[in-house]
């Protein structure tokens, strides 16, 4: 029973009708998961088409800049450019195994739907992807990845048209196809076992980037820092340090534009418990138990929840979790592309942006901070934000005069 | 003692008739005009009344309920103003009364408070649609020293095994959805449902109520013998929209 929670958030919240395919699930994360013949494909698999291990760079430029001894764990290396394909990988060849021909998933950014339809690609596979019509719109280029691919992308246009409404309507499919498909959940929240599986598969992020920074440097850093969406990126990255009690863990979400009230995607510093989309968890809601819209400028941030086991880790105090705002991460995605020739996705640079703005208080520090996806799908947006009067202090910096 | 959800199936199924289960969301088509509604409904004979709490996140519905609630949302209904409405009416209707919706708001307004209000407000049921065996227990504890029956939802999908779990302590009936998927009308039936409803029978001995997809009195025919009470949503909301009335819709499902 205890092990559908982390402490007291996770669950499984959902309709009956979807019991039976959460269970069939657990049984299969049991009993293929853990068998060496699995283990053994996951691992060539990521070697050889994910293009694993990703190599962890050394900041000089930054480091210099601010004081802090800054690296990178580059997950924008990957296959597809984001963390999210070593889920997908995972969950698709999980997919097979148990005789399923369709992956299904939900998008925010586009990446993880970029790396479901690639998965399915590779493994023969069926792919629908549910995303958000504001998503749709504000991704394209990531929409026209995933239909070249082979995926069919079905636009949400039911209430905030952005990734909860995407998750919505993804759960209302998988009831309708649970006998054929497998609901390849995108991040680790949701249901269990999907906080679980997916840290599963996301922890070789963190057991890499642990053993390369100790083979550099003889040590382990101070501080492991990553974005938090729904919190696969941060979780993978953290869970092999979670036992290193000298290592800080700092998870960074979204405040959106910075205003009070619901124009943020901070569930964690800014949320309650509740309960939505199969699991008990912050979440950013009326005192009457409505979920609130969220906003920030990435798309893949742009969530009222967050997967279960960063509640917990919150809630014990093994995780600390700060708030960088959209003017912050436009920062510094053009510090990070200037400084050190890395352009990195949205959400990436939030995580970026807390060493930045901290960077008096982390003096001499070591820092490893999760990049977890790169920012070629982000530059409409960014040049949209930039022609924004809000933000023309930005754009000035740009033009070849840094 | 039983519950009057049962005692009102009961006693349509003695009088040779299918229950009727019809439901709205609460505040629909307006908050004045919901309670108008709800008479009709209650005075053309409905056993057992199905009344929506609003979510912002309703996972379990189709496009029509979905839109419905979310009007509803917006018109600020909430559990406090449903709660407190229905206390002010108590005993004024002959069918038993049953709340439908998500957990969070149910949560956000306290287990404790809420089946004490809700007993007050002279409600014997709840349908949490987001709320499977595996994490009802705390619910159903705090709904039972209100005299309030959790209502289990099965499906096609659902084992003998896990329906002998819902089976176990149930009271009011059970909700047997029949279909894979959300509410919503739809023109047939899927094939193995007599032989599922026939197992559901035999596991529960509190009445069945065949819900999800009914949009016509014909149906019931169909179904006649094989579950004692049919529960409709989107083809009620849909005449509504289009300008009917309860009193009307209900008429040639009796
Ligand atoms: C590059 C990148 N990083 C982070 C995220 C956020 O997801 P998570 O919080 O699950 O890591 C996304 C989501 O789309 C993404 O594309």
């Amino acid at each position: 029973m205890q092990d559908r929670y982390f402490g007291d958030y996770g669950g499984q919240f959902v309709p009956e009708l979807l019991m039976p395919p959460l269970l069939e699930l657990e049984r299969a994360v049991k009993e293929i998961l853990p068998s060496p013949e699995f283990q053994q494909e996951f691992k060539d698999m990521l070697r050889d088409c994910v293009g694993r291990p990703s190599a962890m760079t050394h900041c000089p430029n930054l480091s210099r800049d601010t004081g802090v001894d800054l690296w990178l764990k580059r997950e924008d290396l990957n296959h597809t450019g984001a963390h999210k394909i070593n889920n997908t990988l995972g969950q698709a060849l999980l997919t097979r195994r148990m005789g399923k021909k369709t992956l299904l998933t939900e998008t925010g950014a586009g990446m993880n739907g970029v790396a479901t339809a690639t998965a399915a690609a590779m493994l023969d596979l069926d792919c629908v992807v549910y995303m958000g019509a504001k998503d749709v719109e504000r991704q394209s280029v990531n929409v026209r990845r995933m239909e070249i691919l082979g995926a069919r992308v079905v636009p949400v246009t039911s209430g905030t048209q952005t990734l909860k409404d995407a998750i919505n309507e993804a759960l209302r499919y998988w009831i309708a196809t649970q006998k054929t498909t497998h609901y390849c959940f995108g991040t680790a929240a949701g249901p269990h076992p999907f906080p679980y599986l997916v840290r599963e598969f996301q922890a070789v992020v963190g057991r890499e980037a642990r053993q390369q920074f100790l083979d550099r440097n003889g040590r382990l850093p101070h501080i492991v820092c990553a974005c938090v969406g729904g919190g696969s990126n941060a979780i993978g990255a953290f869970h092999a340090f979670i036992p290193d009690g000298s290592v800080r863990l700092v998870g960074v979400e979204a405040a959106g534009t910075g205003e009070p009230g619901c124009y943020n995607s901070a569930p964690l510093n800014l949320g309650t418990d509740g309960v939505l989309h199969g699991m008990k968890t912050r979440l950013l809601q009326t005192p009457e138990g409505q979920i609130l819209p969220s906003h920030s400028i990435s798309a893949g941030l742009d969530y009222p929840g967050v997967g279960p086991e960063h509640s917990h880790l919150q809630a014990i105090h093994r995780a600390e979790y700060a708030c960088i705002n959209d003017e912050q991460a436009l920062s510094a995605f053009l510090t990070l592309s200037r400084r050190e020739g890395i352009i990195p996705a949205l959400e990436s640079a939030h995580a970026v942006a807390w060493i930045l703005e901290n960077a008096a208080a982390l003096q001499g520090q070591s820092v490893l901070v999760n990049l977890s996806g790169r920012g070629d799908k982000d530059m409409d947006i960014v040049e949209e934000a930039l022609r924004d009067p809000a933000f023309a202090h930005l754009a000035a910096t740009l033009g070849g005069d840094a | 003692m039983t519950s009057p959800m049962t005692l009102r199936i009961r006693e349509a199924n003695k009088a040779g008739k299918t229950a009727l289960i019809p439901f709205l969301p609460a505040g629909f088509p307006s908050r004045d005009r919901f309670w108008d509604e709800l008479e009709q409904l209650d005075r053309a004979g409905a056993a057992v009344i199905e009344i929506g709490m609003p979510f912002s996140d309703p996972v379990a519905d189709g496009p029509v309920v979905a839109k419905a609630s979310l009007e509803c949302l917006a018109d600020n209904v909430n559990l406090e103003w449903i709660l407190s409405e229905l206390k002010a009416r108590k005993g004024t209707f002959r069918a038993a009364l049953l709340l439908m919706g998500y957990l969070n708001p149910v949560l956000q307004y306290g287990l404790e408070r809420f089946a004490h209000d809700a007993g007050q407000a002279g409600i014997s049921g709840l349908i949490l649609a987001d709320l499977p065996y595996e994490e009802s227990a705390s619910i159903k504890a705090a709904l039972k020293s209100h005299h309030i029956s959790l209502v289990p939802l099965v499906g096609l999908n659902t084992s003998p095994e896990r329906m002998a779990l819902y089976a176990d302590g149930a009271d009011g009936f059970a909700y047997f959805v029949s279909v894979l998927g959300t509410t919503g009308q739809r023109d047939t039936l899927p094939e193995q449902i007599r032989e599922k409803l026939a197992q559901a029978r035999d596991i529960f001995d509190i009445p069945i109520a065949l819900g999800f997809g009914l949009r016509h009195p014909d149906q019931l025919r169909e179904l006649d013998g094989l579950c004692h009470a049919a529960v409709f949503g989107s083809a009620l909301i849909t005449h509504i929209c289009n300008g009917g009335t309860s009193e009307e819709f209900m008429k040639p499902w009796l």
